[in-house]
């Protein structure tokens, strides 16, 4: 388990201790787009190193819970959000909106590498944090983040190069060292592969599973198979109720919800 | 099928039901065999029992088109939950009809050395127990085209009646034995025959436990009260 270079052993113990625990949870969660209800008294515990899918047909309202994790939907002028999220048990309405999204990093559905080089789409978040004290340590952390998003190898080369000159999966890995790099506790992705042919798409599967070694994963799919393949908690939504989570392997082996079991054999009507 | 409602992708609901229906007609084959090779013991017809091993091969081609089509389903539907389950039991059911078939096959090659030695111990002991087991595999394929759970326990239970009933078969046949040596071989070969029978039905009963897993995702041994058991899980002997 301890496998991180940079962080103190007594980090390690901490974040074992803390393993089992839930990361993040959410109580009675209601989210209004104006007039219209998105999502119902959603109830729902995070645990930490867990990677957690959310699942459910289009307009659901999985990407908008999942943008209540980290407060995206305060950029909406129009959503209203109710109900109680926490992280590490304190309320993440208590944070400051800055800090809470360094803490939970969100990786989006297309690859959206800033115009600037490899190096700067990485150094950006440490940067604007002041996460590091000089050129030599900012260095450090961008290497480090490639490394950890399964990059540095295919661009220590040309990390001055722009990282729009990437591939889609290549670009995707960019967005995902780039979140990586301000040294968050919570990864979000959005349909992170969706624009992935399936080579990219392993790659990226491969690096989540890595990932939730150091950190707390909550993916938003579409794909069922990709949910099955990648998370070890899977939470089904429909028409903005969670009405199923558990374990991902009795989710798709034996939902309880005849709602459930309908979507993951493909009987929605 | 247990879930009412249809795929959204309706090639896949009539793949699922071109499985049921192999699985039925290869039932019904199993059936017949069993039928034809009592028949074939029973009467000495040996015209019979060579059909009955002649067509042993329909059912093994019955047997490789179910995989076949279960293979497909796989790779192609990646089906989840139920269905999965489903195609899972439909491979393990039509294995299951498969050895039952060879079971009819093997008590047929028997019917030569029977029906020469016609003056030997009755055969009726060995009809009765073919009549216990066709009538559990007819009801067990029943349960199985219905997803019908309580049917297939109960089936599953009817396995410790013919166990008995072949308990009392090879006591009969060594009592026989006992009384005069020069019945050994006959017995033997009609001891042959009955654990053919005794054997299906062991078949039977797995075919009912994978109707309960199929329709209620867990094992049936799990959800049976304690002391209920029975050889029903002993390894498959040779042939």
């Amino acid at each position: 388990m301890a496998t991180t270079q940079t962080a103190p052993s007594s980090i390690h113990a901490h974040r074992a201790s803390r393993r089992a625990q839930a990361k993040m949870s959410a109580r009675d969660v209601n989210v209004f787009y104006g007039d219209k209800q998105a999502l119902f008294d959603v109830a729902l515990d995070i645990p930490a190193h867990h990677v957690t899918a959310l699942i459910g047909p289009s307009g659901c309202g999985k990407s908008t819970f999942l943008r209540c994790l980290n407060r995206m939907n305060d950029v909406v002028d129009i959503a209203r959000v109710e109900g109680d999220i926490t992280m590490d048990g304190g309320d993440i309405y208590a944070l400051d909106v800055v800090e809470l999204r360094a803490r939970v990093g969100m990786v989006f559905q297309k690859p959206n590498p800033f115009p600037k080089s490899i190096f700067d789409n990485v150094a950006y978040g440490p940067r604007i944090h002041g996460l590091a004290q000089d050129r030599d340590e900012l260095g450090e952390i961008v290497f480090t983040s490639l490394e950890k998003a399964g990059l540095l190898d295919e661009v220590r080369d040309r990390l001055d190069q722009p990282g729009t000159g990437l591939s889609g999966g290549q670009q995707q890995r960019l967005c995902i060292a780039r979140a990586i790099a301000v040294n968050p506790e919570v990864i979000l992705m959005d349909e992170p592969c969706s624009a992935l042919d399936p080579i990219a798409t392993a790659r990226i599967e491969e690096l989540i599973d890595e990932l939730r070694e150091h950190y707390t994963i909550v993916i938003v799919t579409h794909s069922m198979q990709q949910a099955a393949r990648v998370s070890q908690r899977t939470a089904f939504l429909h028409l903005g109720e969670l009405v199923e989570v558990g374990d991902t392997q009795d989710i798709f082996t034996n939902p309880r919800d005849e709602r459930t079991q309908g979507y993951i054999t493909g009987r929605f009507g | 099928m247990t879930v009412k409602s249809k795929h959204i992708v309706r090639a896949y609901d009539q793949e699922l039901q071109r499985l049921n229906e192999l699985i039925g007609r290869m039932g019904g084959l199993a059936e017949a065999q069993i039928d034809n090779a009592i028949r074939a013991v029973a009467e000495h017809d040996l015209e019979l029992a060579k059909e009955v091993a002649a067509s042993d091969e329909r059912v093994d081609q019955m047997e490789a088109e179910i995989n076949k089509l279960a293979l497909r389903l796989l790779a192609l539907r990646q089906p989840m939950a139920i269905d999965l389950r489903y195609i899972l039991s439909a491979l393990r059911i039509a294995s299951d009809l498969e050895r039952i078939a060879d079971h009819a096959e093997n008590m047929c090659r028997r019917a030569k050395d029977i029906a020469e030695d016609s003056g030997g111990p009755a055969i009726t002991g060995i009809q009765r127990l073919g009549k216990l087991v066709l009538a559990m595999l007819k009801d067990v394929l029943d349960a199985s085209l219905a997803g019908d759970v309580d049917k297939a326990v109960e089936v599953w239970k009817r396995d410790n009646e013919v166990d008995e009933l072949y308990g009392s078969l090879f006591r009969e046949y060594l009592t026989y034995m006992m009384e005069n040596p020069r019945n050994i071989g006959a017995c033997t070969t009609l001891l042959f025959v009955a654990k053919n029978v005794e054997r299906i039905g062991d078949h039977i009963t797995n075919i009912a436990e994978t109707i309960y897993f199929r329709v209620k995702a867990q094992p049936l041994k799990d959800s049976l009260p304690e002391g209920v058991d029975g050889d029903d899980f002993e390894e498959d002997d040779n042939r």
